[in-house]
């Protein structure tokens, strides 16, 4: 056990933790930020999907040791006031069902218009392939990112 | 026609709360209190017959504030939008004031079954306000009631315009007898503001900040988290196990062995459960814990000798049949005949939540919090397990990462009872990737010999179906299992002169469970890529061969039966179903080198449906461009809801078609997580174009009819593209045999 100090959201938190303890379980179990979520815990799934010095990252990946010094954001945090473009995109699009996955759905896409505000169809293929989702609605997450996209002016 | 999402939106400041319920008036706090009951079929899962009477109420409060309390679970099917929808139409109560209250220990919800069946109980009771509300302002006004009518939680007195709330009435309409809801009138339906309309699901916004809180996300004072070693080996045996370095890992805080549950695959044997203080630290314990299985009954039980059995079994002795002459339909004369065999493997529900259940027990009372599709069965067992009166069991129903058939309840909430009664303390069991995979319930494997004739004018003669399946009803009771497991296949609509169904259960150790759709997400594929190949034998136009069957199907009354609740289906609404699929696909129009379109139609839970896929079949890979599926629901509740259902549901089939499949190796299952069980993902996912047609009936089933279809629809859009069948799913392209 170790103590590590993180910067999630903004602000500084400390946890005593095993040093291979992953961020998801830090996040969830450790400081009850439930909205990042369990799925796989391989890598496989993308539902434990956070930003790590601005880029989307599997929390279920990540060891607490590796993540301190570094900018952490969860869907909690994701907007500063309110919802974040692409946020609005999901409810505007009416995208979740279960919603289970959303959250990491979300912390992707919105990691990928970060990098790239104007991604194409392949573009989206290509950095939501890491993300699944069973109710399946990638239909309408496709047409959310497309949504968020056009309305980003840059 | 409607093909777009309806008007403005209703914008509505409701939000779902999740409490205890409590149903006298009295603690209603003066409201208005009507009670209902949402037929649920599948009421007959509960083990305790002494039941309410009631399934669902209705509370209007002084204020105005109007809740509809549910006795069901929403897994993201939109339930709690299109239920009180219903409710607002028919009660003429404005939308926004209705919350979605869920009850606790709810009952099964499943089999599509929410709106179809609560259309016309929350209509009537619907009316019931309504119309005690003008009765209570007629009064109040002495005028006639029929001078009155009511709007917007209103009642408005038409002569004098006079207008008085719904809430303002609350106390009078208390006072008066509730009219009969079996013969209080129902509104118009040309008169619904409100049906039909495209409404945002209530729980979007919460879902969407990562604030909703699912079955995993429950957090209790003092709670600890277990995780549970269980045995690899269907029917196998805990020989010993060594807690000592599960023990040793840091944040654990006891290793101890229990008993399974009855009912499960490793039935009388035990586990080993391992709590720790968070989650991650008892997966490292369950990692560093030895443990010794021993293989029981099925240890050589594989997908090969699986396969082999139910092969045998599609030409053994049959264990029932139906026939509609008691003639062999393979003997009767034919000028051409074609025998295929159509292949389904094991597959899993992989709910992106995995299973879990949070239990606290204390002071002689238990309390549980699930993601379930049936709190009420979970009640039922933790009153069983802990000796406790019912009365102080609670289940509170959480959101849930999906459902699908999967959220039964059982082997886990079993587990979770035990680790609580040895530690006593709050546990919250999680069932890891791993387990999840391993110990599901799985979709049966199954296999159909379908065989048919045709004259020599095309006329379809004789159609010949048996079915070899590892069951699901049948692994209690075989001889029940033909009247739940044909659906899609034993009422398919295709009149055939000589027809004869027959039915063969495989016994398998993996066990088996409802997964959505159940048996026509398999039948129907069987199914309509034989009639598709009929078609070819005859050297029709697939569409125009469907097309003339369904029309002798109306034109003689020899359509069967739905096998799941009776109901005739009409051909005509079928028929008009592929007119306009073919008509929005452009079938028939050239698509060039190496494309196909392909056709495929059903009806199930008074849904009619019809679906075109177009796929592109080069240098060995597959591709499906776009899927045109059209719709009768009969009436649309909720356009945003059902648009949403079937797009879901059309994308999970795709998934199973293209890349889904359980394997058993010496007795247990192969596939451990993602990796090896992969499932549809964003590149593969074409686009959707999806047209509805309300037929006037009220609402049918939508959760499931419309995964039945895209199978077939591939599979036969590949035969046209490269003129080579694949019967066997998932589909690989290099099994094609033409």
């Amino acid at each position: 056990m170790a103590r590590f100090t993180l910067e999630i959201n903004g602000r500084q938190q400390t946890v005593d933790a095993d040093p291979e303890m992953p961020l998801l379980w830090v996040l969830r179990d450790l400081l009850n930020m439930t909205g990042t979520k369990y799925g796989c815990g391989m890598g496989l799934c993308g539902a434990c999907t956070v930003h790590i010095d601005g880029s989307a990252m599997r929390s279920c990946q990540t060891a607490v040791a590796t993540a301190t010094g570094k900018q952490i954001v969860t869907i909690e945090g994701l907007a500063a006031n309110g919802l974040h473009r692409v946020q609005q995109a999901w409810i505007a699009e009416q995208v979740p069902q279960c919603g289970y996955c959303q959250p990491g759905q979300i912390m992707s896409a919105a990691g990928l218009l970060a990098q790239n505000p104007h991604p194409t169809d392949s573009e989206i293929a290509d950095a939501m392939s890491g993300n699944l989702c069973r109710c399946a609605t990638y239909h309408r997450i496709r047409n959310a990112i497309r949504r968020a996209a056009a309305e980003t002016h840059s | 026609m409607s093909t777009q999402a309806g008007a403005t939106p209703v914008k509505s400041r409701a939000t779902i709360s999740r409490r205890t319920f409590l149903a006298s008036s009295a603690a209603a706090g003066g409201a208005l209190v009507v009670g209902l009951t949402l037929r649920n079929r599948l009421r007959h899962l509960s083990r305790d017959a002494s039941q309410d009477p009631f399934d669902a109420w209705i509370r209007i409060h002084p204020d105005g504030q109007t809740q509809l309390v549910l006795n069901k679970s929403e897994m993201g099917q939109g339930i709690f939008t299109a239920l009180p929808m219903i409710l607002a139409e028919e009660a003429e109560i404005d939308f926004p004031r209705i919350t979605v209250v869920q009850a606790d220990n709810a009952e099964g919800t499943g089999g599509s079954g929410s709106v179809w069946e609560g259309y016309k109980p929350l209509r009537q009771a619907g009316a019931q306000v309504r119309e005690v509300m003008i009765a209570a302002a007629a009064r109040r006004w002495s005028v006639p009631a029929k001078e009155c009518r009511a709007r917007n939680s209103e009642v408005i007195h038409t002569p004098s315009g006079h207008r008085l709330s719904y809430a303002a009435l609350v106390q009078d309409a208390r006072r008066l007898p509730l009219p009969d809801p079996n013969t209080v009138p129902l509104k118009d339906p040309k008169d619904f503001t409100l049906l039909g309309r495209s409404v945002p699901h209530l729980d979007i916004p919460d879902k969407v900040r990562g604030a909703a809180r699912f079955g995993m996300d429950v957090r209790v004072p003092g709670m600890v988290y277990a995780v549970v070693a269980q045995c690899p080996y269907f029917r196998g045996d805990l020989l010993r196990f060594d807690a000592a370095a599960a023990k040793a890992v840091p944040g654990v805080i006891d290793v101890f062995d229990i008993p399974t549950e009855p009912e499960s695959a490793n039935q009388n044997t035990r586990e080993v459960a391992v709590v720790a203080t968070n989650t991650w630290a008892a997966m490292q314990g369950r990692k560093a814990l030895a443990t010794e299985w021993r293989p029981g009954q099925y240890h050589d039980e594989s997908t090969e000798s699986l396969t082999a059995q139910l092969r045998a079994s599609l030409y053994a002795q049959e264990y029932w049949n139906s026939t509609n002459t008691g003639l062999n339909p393979d003997t009767v004369p034919a000028a051409k005949r074609l025998e295929c065999v159509y292949e389904f493997p094991f597959l899993a529900h992989a709910t992106m939540e995995p299973m879990n259940v949070t239990v606290r027990l204390e002071d002689g009372r238990c309390e549980i919090w699930s993601p379930t599709q049936a709190g009420n069965g979970t009640q039922e067992s933790a009153a069983k397990f802990f000796s406790l009166d019912k009365r102080n069991v609670t289940v509170h129903v959480t959101f849930m990462g999906g459902g699908f058939g999967r959220r039964f309840g059982e082997t886990y909430d079993h587990q979770a009872f035990q680790i609580v009664r040895r530690i006593r303390r709050s546990v919250q069991l999680v069932w890891t990737r791993e387990d999840d995979f391993t110990h599901d319930r799985y979709r049966p494997a199954c296999m159909h010999r379908l065989r048919g004739g045709i004259d020599d004018q095309g006329n379809l003669i004789s159609w010949t179906d048996r079915i070899a399946d590892t069951t699901i009803i049948g692994q209690r009771d075989p001889k029940q299992a033909q009247a739940y497991e044909l659906g899609g296949a034993v009422d398919q609509p295709y009149p055939a002169p000589y027809f004869r169904m027959s039915y063969v259960p495989v016994e398998s150790g993996i066990t088996r469970g409802a997964w959505r759709g159940v048996e026509i997400a398999f039948n129907v594929f069987a199914v309509e890529c034989f009639v598709d190949e009929l078609a070819y034998l005859a050297g029709r136009d697939p569409y125009l061969f469907r097309r003339r069957l369904l029309v002798n199907a109306a034109s003689h009354v020899t359509a069967r039966r739905s096998n799941f609740d009776g109901q005739l289906a009409d051909p005509t609404r079928t028929i008009e179903m592929l007119d306009l699929v073919t008509e929005k696909a452009g079938w028939g129009k050239p698509l060039g080198p190496n494309r196909g379109r392909g056709i495929s139609c059903f009806y199930s839970k008074t849904t009619y449906l019809a679906q075109v896929a177009e796929v592109m079949v080069k240098d060995g890979s597959l591709r499906v461009d776009r899927v045109v599926t059209v719709v009768d629901p009969g009436r649309v509740i909720n356009m945003n809801g059902i648009r949403a259902q079937i797009e879901g549901a059309v994308l999970m089939g795709l998934s199973a078609a293209l890349k889904e499949r359980i394997t058993v190796k010496n007795g247990m299952i192969q596939e451990q997580n993602f990796d090896g069980y992969d499932m549809l993902r964003m590149p593969d996912v074409p686009e959707l174009e999806t047209y509805l047609v309300e037929g006037g009936r009220p609402p049918g089933g939508m959760g499931e009819p419309p995964l039945a279809l895209i199978a077939p629809s591939i599979g036969n859009a590949i035969f046209a593209a490269t003129g080579k069948r694949l019967r066997r799913l998932p589909f690989q392209l290099d099994e094609a045999s033409s």
